[in-house]
C-alpha cells in the first residue's frame, strides 16, 4: 500500500462518498416545528369552539401576556415572587452549606442532627404549609420560610455526603502541609465537596421555584402564584396561560443558569475518574 | 484479625494498660438516640407553655392521634387519598414507561413529543393546580390529573435516557442472536434500560405524594390534604400533626418499597443515579 | 539530625476500638545522619508507612518518641515535608497552584510563592505545565509535581511514601535517576519507603529492611557504592548484585 494513501483516498478509491439518501429523522428541527405548529393550530381551531371560561386558545393567550406585560402587572408580581426566591434560596444556601460542612466533618454532629434532618426529609414539606402560615402569617415572611425549607435538604444532605466523600488522603496532604483545620476546611474540604454541593444546588432550584408557587397559591396574595389562584378564580383562563409560561421559562432559566456554574465550578472534574 | 504470637508478646511488653480512652464517638446510636428523646422532652416542656392554638407537643399530639383512629375518620380520608393516588401513579407509570420506551426507541416519537416533554417538564407542575381544578373541578378527577402529571415526567424522562444508554453492542449481540425487533425489545432493552426505569419510579412516587396532598389542600374537600388545611384553620394544631406524620410514615414506606422493588429487578446494577 | 526512639505502634480492630488488631510498629529504634538518603523496605504491613506518617506527625505513636534536630515530633511541621503514594495532588488546582499549595498555607505572599514554585517546577522540569490540571498529565508529571511541592518549602527532611510505587517501571527509573539529581543539588536527608530492593540500593546510602508482624527492623546495609550513580550502568556492578543478594535473603529469613 502507498505511504502516502490517506482516508479520502481510500474512501474515493472504494467509491464510498455517495449522497446519502434524504431521511426525516435527518431533520429533528423540522419535524418539532411541524409538530408544534400542528398541535397550536388544532388548539387554536378547537379553542375558540369550546367555552371561553374553560379553555383558551394561543392568540388569546398572546393578547394576555401582551396586555399583562404592558400593564406592568407581570413584571411586578415576578420581581415580588424573585425577592421571596433570592431571600428563601439564599438562606437555604448559607445555611444547608454550613451544617452540611459541619455534619460532614464532625460524627458527633452528625449523629445529633441526623434523625431530625431525616425525620423532616421524609415529610412532604407541603404537608406543613398550613402551619406555617399559621405561625408566619400570610407575608413576605412566610414565603420565605417556605421556600427554604424547600431548598434547604437538598444542599444540607449533598453537602454532607460531599464532605464525607472527601478522601482522608486528601485531608491528610493538608495536614502534612502544616494547614489548621480552617484551611483543611476552606482549602482541601469545600473544593473537593464543592460537585456535590453543586448537585445539591440545582436540586435545591427547583425545589425553591415549587415552594415559592405552593406559598403563593396558598397565600394567594402576591407573586406569580396568587395571579394563578386570583385568574383561576376568575376564570380567566388565558392569564393563568401566561404566568404558567412565565414560570416555566423560569424553571428553564434557572435550572440552566445552575448547570452552567456547575460546569464551570466542576472543570478540573471532567476527566477525572479517567485517571485514576 | 488476630494476632500472631510475637505480636501478643509484644503487646505484652509494651503494657498499652490504658487500651484507649473511651469516646463519645463510640457511641454514636447512643447520642442519636439522646438526641431525638431530647428534642421531645424539650418541645413537650416549651410546647405546653405556648398557646396550644400555636404550637402542640407530643403527648397532645400523641391522644389527638389515638382520637382521630378511634373515630374512622381518619382512615376514611386516608384512604380516600390514597385511591386518588394509586390511580394516579399507576397511570403515570404506565404511560411514562411506554412513552419513554417508544421516544427512546423511535427518533420519529422522540421528535414530536419532546416539545411537549421538555417544556412540560421544565413547568412547576403544582403551577398547573388551578388550572386543573378549573378543567376537572374538585373531585377526584382533578386529583388523580394533578398526580398524574406530578408523576409521569420522572418515569418518562428516565426510561428514556434509560433505552438511549442501552449500548449498541448490546442490540448487536441480541440481533447477532437472531432476536426480532420484538425480541430486542423485550430482552435486551427493557431489562437494560430497568435502573434507569427503577430510579425514575422512585423519583415519580415521591412527586406523585407531594402533588396529591397539594391538589388536596388546594381542593380542601376530602383526603389527607383536606385535613391538614382543616385542622390548621381550626387551629387544632395538635391534630394537625397526625397527617403530617402519616405522610411522612407513608413517604418513607414508599421508597423503602421502591428500593426493595429496585434490588429485586434489577440486582445486577447498582442503583442508577436519579435525573 | 532525625532519631526514632523505641517507637511502637498498634492499631485497634475498627469495630471494637478496644481490641488490639495488629502491632504496625515494636520497638523501632533509627538514626539519620544530616544529606543521609535512607530507604525503608520491607513486605506490605511491615510498618514502613506506618513509621513514615508517624515521623511526618501526621499519626500520634502509642510507645517512644522521635526527635527533630533534638526537638521531638507532635504534629506535622515545617522542616518535614511529605511525598505521597498516590500523588496527594489537589484535582481542582493547576500545577502550579499544586505546588503552591504549601507556601500559601504557610502564608507566603501571591507573588513570592508563585515564583518560588515556578522555580521548583523548573527544578522538576515541568516549565510550561504550569496551567494543566492534574489529570491532564502522567502520573510520572504528577508525582514530579508532588516533588516540587515538598521541595518548594525547602524541607531538612523530605518524606517520600513509595512515591514511585504508582508508575510504570520505565518512568519509574527516570524519575528515580531525577530525584538523585535534584537531591545532589539541595542539601536534603531524604527517608523513602519502597518495596522495591533495585529502587532502595540505587537511591539510598543506608537500607534499612524490616519485617511484618510485629513490625521491625531486621538490618540496616549501608550501600557503599560510589556516587553519582547515574552514570554508567551501577546495575550491573557486582557489588550491586551483591547488596540485592544479602537484602533478598534478609527479607527472606
Amino acid at each position: 500500500m502507498a505511504a502516502s494513501l490517506n482516508n479520502d483516498d481510500i474512501i474515493e478509491e472504494l467509491k464510498l462518498r455517495r449522497e446519502p439518501a434524504w431521511s426525516l429523522s435527518d431533520h429533528p428541527n423540522l419535524i418539532r416545528a411541524a409538530s408544534v405548529t400542528v398541535f397550536l393550530a388544532l388548539w387554536e381551531i378547537y379553542g375558540r369552539r369550546t367555552d371561553p371560561l374553560l379553555l383558551t386558545y394561543p392568540t388569546a393567550v398572546l393578547r394576555a401576556a401582551l396586555q399583562l406585560i404592558w400593564s406592568g402587572e407581570l413584571l411586578r408580581q415576578l420581581l415580588v415572587s424573585l425577592a421571596s426566591l433570592a431571600a428563601g434560596f439564599g438562606a437555604s444556601l448559607v445555611l444547608g452549606v454550613g451544617l452540611g460542612l459541619m455534619m460532614g466533618r464532625s460524627r458527633l454532629a452528625e449523629a445529633a442532627l441526623e434523625p431530625h434532618v431525616n425525620g423532616l426529609y421524609a415529610t412532604p414539606q407541603v404537608a406543613l404549609t398550613p402551619l406555617l402560615m399559621m405561625w408566619f402569617g400570610l407575608g413576605f415572611s412566610v414565603k420565605v420560610v417556605i421556600i427554604f425549607l424547600f431548598a434547604f435538604f437538598p444542599i444540607l444532605i449533598n453537602t454532607a455526603s460531599g464532605v464525607k466523600n472527601v478522601s482522608a488522603s486528601m485531608v491528610e496532604v493538608g495536614r502534612a502541609y502544616m494547614a489548621s483545620e480552617r484551611q483543611v476546611l476552606l482549602k482541601v474540604v469545600f473544593p473537593a465537596a464543592l460537585p456535590f454541593i453543586m448537585a445539591g444546588v440545582r436540586l435545591a432550584v427547583g425545589r425553591g421555584l415549587v415552594g415559592m408557587i405552593v406559598a403563593e397559591l396558598f397565600t394567594a396574595i402576591t407573586g406569580l402564584g396568587a395571579m394563578l389562584t386570583l385568574y383561576g378564580n376568575l376564570f380567566e383562563t388565558a392569564k393563568m396561560f401566561v404566568v404558567i409560561i412565565v414560570l416555566g421559562l423560569l424553571g428553564v432559566g434557572l435550572i440552566q443558569a445552575t448547570q452552567w456554574l456547575e460546569r464551570r465550578m466542576a472543570r478540573w472534574k471532567e476527566t477525572e475518574r479517567a485517571t485514576q | 484479625m488476630a494476632l500472631n504470637a510475637l505480636e501478643q508478646e509484644a503487646l505484652t511488653a509494651l503494657d498499652l494498660s490504658r487500651p484507649r480512652p473511651l469516646r463519645l464517638t463510640d457511641h454514636l446510636g447512643l447520642l442519636r438516640a439522646s438526641s431525638v428523646v431530647l428534642f421531645l422532652i424539650l418541645w413537650e416542656v416549651f410546647g405546653r407553655r405556648v398557646n396550644p392554638l400555636f404550637l402542640s407537643y407530643p403527648t397532645a399530639i400523641a391522644n389527638a392521634c389515638a382520637q382521630l383512629l378511634a373515630s374512622g375518620e381518619f382512615q376514611r380520608q386516608a384512604l380516600g387519598s390514597l385511591q386518588v393516588y394509586a390511580v394516579g401513579l399507576g397511570a403515570a407509570l404506565v404511560l411514562g414507561i411506554f412513552l419513554g420506551l417508544l421516544m427512546g426507541r423511535y427518533r420519529l416519537a422522540e421528535y414530536l413529543l419532546d416539545p411537549y416533554v421538555y417544556a412540560l417538564d421544565a413547568t412547576p407542575r403544582v403551577a398547573l393546580i388551578p388550572l386543573l381544578l378549573l378543567w376537572f373541578g374538585l373531585g377526584a378527577q382533578a386529583k388523580i390529573a394533578v398526580v398524574f402529571l406530578s408523576g409521569i415526567f420522572p418515569v418518562l424522562m428516565n426510561t428514556f435516557s434509560g433505552v438511549r444508554t442501552v449500548s449498541s453492542g448490546l442490540v448487536d449481540i441480541g440481533k447477532a442472536y437472531g432476536a426480532g425487533e420484538r425480541q430486542v425489545f423485550t430482552k435486551i432493552i427493557l431489562p437494560a434500560a430497568l435502573p434507569f426505569i427503577m430510579a425514575g419510579v422512585r423519583l415519580a412516587v415521591g412527586r406523585a405524594l407531594i402533588g396529591i396532598i397539594t391538589a388536596e389542600m388546594f381542593t380542601a374537600v376530602t383526603g389527607m390534604g383536606a385535613l391538614l388545611i382543616r385542622y390548621s384553620s381550626a387551629f387544632a394544631t395538635d391534630k394537625f400533626f397526625v397527617p403530617v406524620i402519616f405522610l411522612a410514615l407513608l413517604g418513607v414506606l414508599l421508597s423503602v418499597a421502591v428500593e426493595a422493588l429496585q434490588k429485586r429487578l434489577a440486582p445486577w446494577k447498582e442503583t442508577e443515579r436519579a435525573l | 539530625m532525625l532519631q526514632v526512639r523505641h517507637l511502637s505502634k498498634v492499631f485497634f480492630e475498627q469495630n471494637d476500638p478496644r481490641k488490639p488488631g495488629l502491632v504496625a510498629l515494636y520497638d523501632i529504634s533509627l538514626s539519620v545522619r544530616k544529606n543521609e538518603f535512607v530507604s525503608l523496605l520491607g513486605p506490605s504491613g511491615c510498618g514502613k508507612t506506618t513509621l513514615i506518617r508517624i515521623v511526618a506527625g501526621l499519626l500520634p505513636a502509642d510507645r517512644g518518641e522521635v526527635l527533630v534536630n533534638g526537638k521531638p515530633v507532635t504534629s506535622p511541621g515545617r522542616e518535614r515535608c511529605m511525598v505521597f503514594q498516590q500523588f496527594g495532588l489537589l484535582p481542582w488546582r493547576t500545577v502550579l497552584g499544586n505546588v503552591e499549595f504549601g507556601l500559601e498555607i504557610e502564608g507566603v505572599a501571591r507573588e513570592e510563592r508563585r515564583e518560588v514554585s515556578r522555580k521548583y517546577l523548573d527544578l522538576v522540569g515541568l516549565k510550561g505545565f504550569e496551567d494543566y490540571y492534574p489529570h491532564q498529565i502522567s502520573g510520572g508529571m504528577q508525582q514530579r509535581v508532588g516533588i516540587a511541592r515538598a521541595l518548594s518549602k525547602k524541607p531538612d527532611i523530605l518524606l517520600m511514601d513509595e512515591p514511585f510505587g504508582a508508575v510504570d517501571a520505565q518512568t519509574r527509573e527516570q524519575l528515580q535517576e531525577e530525584l538523585l539529581k535534584i537531591w545532589a543539588k539541595t542539601d536534603t536527608t531524604v527517608i523513602f519507603v519502597t518495596h522495591s530492593i533495585d529502587e532502595s540500593i540505587y537511591l539510598s546510602d543506608r537500607v534499612v529492611v524490616m519485617h511484618s508482624r510485629p513490625g521491625c527492623i531486621k538490618e540496616e546495609v549501608v550501600v557503599d557504592l560510589p556516587r553519582p550513580r547515574w552514570e554508567g550502568d551501577i546495575k550491573a556492578d557486582p557489588r550491586f548484585a551483591q547488596l540485592r543478594a544479602r537484602i533478598r535473603e534478609s527479607l527472606r529469613a
